[in-house]
């Protein structure tokens, strides 16, 4: 994916933070609104792999140094952890729980522990999606 | 109730722990020295139990699991789980201490090796504890699979890695058997629980599942508890670290079967199939175990064939003490009680004696580097502690006094020689048998004994034979088999302690019909000049003599031919089975995509056509369906024109983005039908999976075209057809059917259960929270399933390259 495509780059620099600042955006949004872990993951990987595209893998990799094999392997870890929390409360196993805290700025907040569980999804769909195509992308 | 969960799962919370521990604290403290702390406190707190036990109490705490299945992690705790209990925790915290200075600080993968050790002992526990049928079988393969890993230890080593395929294949070919045996009682029972079955054994009783359920289940315990002919994996298991022998392969994973079998004496127990297998293999097994360790010239596949005789003396002493529950409450049914006990009894001296002999051979092999009887000998006069403590062991295990497995023994004869006379199950015709077997059988465990500690420990002692300099094992190696040298002596002298405080909660667990009372079940040393003891005095003086002569016939033993050993057959079958199965795999996996295209979407048609045609399923209504709009017309439209496209492109570009049209077209119906999730997912799948296609095909040749020959494209259109009209026909008719009540009202409580506006999320993440865990677990192993291919093919290629 070498090529010297300004257009592209140029477009990129901007749609990159649009489409991250989006995925969070539908990541955070998804317990009341369409929206959650898997999609936002997903919209997160694909402004990765647009990164990439118009990059190059090893210019993106200097930057972002992490192994999305090991995101990925976080993010089941994450998602099973909130299970067994559950557990120790005497709780089925992956009962999830909410509540409405008055926080400072924000005012009154439901705080729901699927958000941790979902954050485990967004992580582990971001990690496998990126390994995938980098993966492949790399097989020359 | 928390409390004692957490003392059952520590083995796995700490495991998280290790390493760790390992990478940060290894190089100043053995990591061995922090896992101690974890079964030392379970004993502990086991320990505090007994009282409450002894006196007759059982525990009961239920924690759930998937309620909706009603699966929950039942735990029981009654006499025999807390025998069981102290024996997994006990054992364990001394073979830890051994382990610690056994396993090198330095070369050997510490952490490797103690989570896999955690890892058996929670699941252990996890087995003894358990009431739940499915939770036990869940833990019960979870023994196997950490054996296996044990085993497989030094998997450098070509044995390792066979003798823990070997252990797996067994095993959990016995634990599938036992699941359908579990399934059939529970199918019967009607519940999942063990102790819900036994009260409710009417029900059972007379079932036509009763004998295949019977069968399977002691296909588990037979090949977990190596008898025979199941036996021959535990020889082989002997790769693993002697920690791991002394600790699976003797005192703890092995004795699993005999649980079972002890559990399931209740439901079982009285019914001639059962007393003949349990007792009759168990013979059978004691007598060739005994036989094949005679030949051995490796201490640990001595030791091992003596562990597989050992347990054959167990089981057969369970199979002669559920004739109590056909006797019932009575004289002749606390005959059989009794030995019911002596199974207890020699269970707990067994793990005594012989997980002190199997840390015995570990010291010698640690210091002499051989286990060969053949180079070994006169280590008494270098090695006088370990010495004792195998003279300690050795004798217990023949039979002798001063120690426990003299008592126990003693118990043993005394049960073969009631069941001779029972006259019942066919017994008055070949009864006499149980009493011989028996005797031949204790007279080779004599011998053996004899040969293990004198031909090592006695003679002359041959420096030149070894190739280290030999001198007594440090201190910190022989605490844990000093610790179990004593109590096998202190257990010869106060046997009713260990009986009232441990043995009869265990046997009153077995026995629950039985009234067992203090004074049938007291052991004593001396009981007068009878049967027990003139038998006992045959088999010293034969097996002395045969010791003596034993250099003439042992060689003839050693001769006995390899074709015609369990093991041949072992491996004959399985590289028969492999070859077989080579072969009917190469005819249909021929390596072409297109062929494995044309099996998965047949068999896709053939099973949902014929099921729908067989079960008069296509029912298609559209009397309900809503009018269709222009816009959803033109859809189709774009959605047909674009399907097109991709059929008749010439590049492949061309090709992929129609694909991808069709797919952001589907999105769209999605917008349409108001499912905004589903519309966001498909759009960010479309666009994710349109970059995958695209490096995907980079690989792939130019698109030619090129002209096929008549029959492919014939081919490819009936499959092509037959598919798409059998998804239409399946959608069509599922919108015509209305088989259920809709469960849409319960998603619509979401805010309610989940605090969640969105059903959808709530759904994902709340209601089938199992399903998101399961499938991005999947998901994850797929990533790195493609990870590796790739990878490895890079990576041989490069290999080739360098050649």
């Amino acid at each position: 994916m070498k090529s010297n495509n300004v257009i592209l780059r140029s477009v990129a620099r901007v749609a990159v933070v649009i489409i991250l600042t989006f995925s969070f955006y539908l990541f955070m949004n998804g317990h009341h609104n369409p929206g959650g872990g898997f999609i936002g993951g997903l919209s997160t990987a694909a402004a990765i792999v647009l990164m990439y595209i118009s990059f190059g893998i090893e210019k993106v990799s200097e930057n972002i140094r992490m192994d999305f094999r090991k995101l990925a392997a976080i993010g089941v870890l994450i998602a099973i952890g909130t299970g067994t929390a559950g557990v120790l409360f005497g709780k089925p196993f992956l009962t999830q729980t909410f509540g409405h805290f008055d926080l400072p700025i924000f005012g009154d907040t439901e705080l729901a522990s699927a958000i941790i569980f979902d954050t485990g999804v967004a992580l582990a769909v971001i990690g496998t999606a990126v390994n995938i195509i980098l993966s492949i992308s790399e097989d020359r | 109730m928390i409390t004692f969960y957490i003392f059952i799962f520590l083995p796995f919370l700490f495991a998280f722990l290790v390493p760790f521990l390992y990478k940060y604290l290894n190089r100043q403290v053995h990591t061995g020295w922090f896992v101690l702390f974890v079964p030392l406190s379970i004993f502990i707190y086991l320990v505090e139990y007994i009282p409450a036990v002894a006196s007759g109490a059982t525990f009961e705490y239920t924690l759930s699991w998937i309620p909706s299945f009603g699966i929950d992690i039942t735990s029981y705790m009654d006499g025999l789980s807390l025998l069981f209990g102290l024996l997994i925790t006990g054992v364990g915290s001394l073979v830890i201490i051994y382990s610690i200075y056994y396993m090198s600080k330095v070369r050997e993968a510490l952490h490797n090796f103690y989570i896999y050790l955690l890892m058996f002992m929670g699941a252990m526990l996890g087995l003894v504890f358990s009431d739940h049928l499915l939770v036990l079988y869940g833990f019960w393969e979870l023994t196997s699979v950490s054996s296996f890993l044990l085993i497989a230890y030094w998997y450098e080593r070509k044995g390792s890695r066979q003798g823990a395929l070997k252990a797996l294949l067994i095993t959990v070919l016995g634990g599938f058997g036992m699941l359908a045996g579990f399934i059939m009682l529970i199918m019967m029972g009607d519940t999942f629980s063990i102790r819900e079955i036994i009260a409710n054994m009417d029900a059972i009783q007379g079932h036509a599942l009763f004998i295949p359920a019977l069968l399977c289940i002691l296909l588990g315990a037979f090949t977990k508890s190596a008898q025979f002919p199941f036996g021959i994996w535990l020889p082989d298991a002997m790769e693993a670290p002697t920690p791991v022998s002394s600790y699976l392969h003797s005192a703890t994973m092995v004795k699993a079967g005999i649980y079972l079998v002890a559990r399931m004496t209740p439901i079982f127990g009285g019914s001639a199939v059962w007393f003949w297998l349990v007792a009759g293999i168990g013979l059978v097994t004691l007598l060739y175990g005994s036989l094949t360790a005679l030949r051995q010239t490796d201490l640990k596949a001595l030791l091992a064939y003596s562990t597989i005789s050992q347990l054959g003396l167990i089981m057969s002493l369970l199979g002669i003490g559920s004739l109590a529950v056909y006797f019932g409450p009575g004289e002749t049914g606390t005959v059989f009680t009794v030995a019911t006990f002596a199974a207890v009894f020699h269970l707990f001296n067994h793990s005594t004696f012989k997980g002190s002999l199997f840390m015995v051979v570990g010291i010698i092999d640690h210091e002499t580097g051989r286990r060969d009887i053949r180079y070994l000998g006169g280590l008494m006069q270098v090695m006088p502690i370990t010495f004792t403590i195998a003279l300690i062991g050795g004798f217990s295990m023949a039979g002798l006094p001063p120690f426990n497995g003299f008592l126990s023994k003693e118990m043993f004869f005394a049960a073969v020689n009631d069941v001779s006379h029972a006259g019942i199950f066919g017994l008055n015709k070949i009864g006499m048998l149980f009493p011989i077997i028996a005797w031949v059988a204790s007279i080779f465990t004599f011998v053996y004994c004899m040969i293990f500690i004198f031909k090592t420990f006695g003679g002359a002692y041959r420096p030149e034979r070894l190739t280290r300099e030999v001198h007594e094992a440090p201190l910190g190696m022989l605490i844990s088999p000093i610790i179990l040298g004593l109590l096998v002596i202190l257990i010869f002298f106060f046997p009713n302690v260990l009986g009232e405080y441990i043995l009869i909660p265990a046997l009153t667990a077995i026995l629950p019909g039985m009234p067992i009372s203090g004074h049938d079940v007291k052991i004593s040393a001396w009981h007068g000049l009878n049967t027990e003891l003139i038998m006992t005095i045959g088999v010293v003086v034969i097996g002395l003599l045969l010791f003596r002569t034993a250099r003439r016939w042992i060689q003839v033993m050693r001769n006995y031919p390899q074709g015609l050993t369990l093991n041949h057959f072992y491996n004959q079958g399985l590289s028969g089975m492999e070859k077989r199965s080579a072969s009917l795999t190469d005819r249909y996996m021929t390596g072409s995509l297109r062929h494995y295209l044309i099996y998965i979407f047949s068999f896709f048609v053939l099973l949902l056509m014929s099921s729908l045609l067989l079960l008069h399923g296509i029912q298609i209504d559209f009397s309900n369906n809503a009018a269709i709009s222009i816009y959803e017309v033109g859809l189709v439209i774009a959605m047909i024109i674009a399907a097109f496209t991709v059929l008749l492109a010439s590049n492949r570009i061309l090709a992929i983005v129609s694909l991808s049209v069709l797919g952001y077209m589907v999105s769209m119906f999605f917008v349409i039908f108001r499912a905004p999730d589903l519309a966001l997912t498909q759009m960010v799948v479309e666009t994710v999976t349109t970059v995958l296609f695209l490096l995907c095909f980079y690989h792939l040749p130019k698109m030619t075209k090129k002209i096929e020959r008549i029959p492919f494209k014939l081919t490819n259109l009936v499959i092509s057809v037959a598919v798409g009209l059998t998804v239409t026909l399946l959608a069509l008719s599922a919108n015509g059917h209305k088989l259920f009540e809709p469960i849409t009202s319960f998603f619509e409580n979401a805010y309610e259960l989940a605090g969640a506006k969105n059903i959808v999320n709530a759904i994902l993440v709340d209601f089938r929270g199992f399903d998101t865990m399961l499938e991005i677990s999947v998901l994850t192993i797929a990533g790195l399933g493609v990870y590796i291919l790739v990878h490895q093919r890079v990576k041989r290629r490069g290999q080739r390259e360098i050649k």
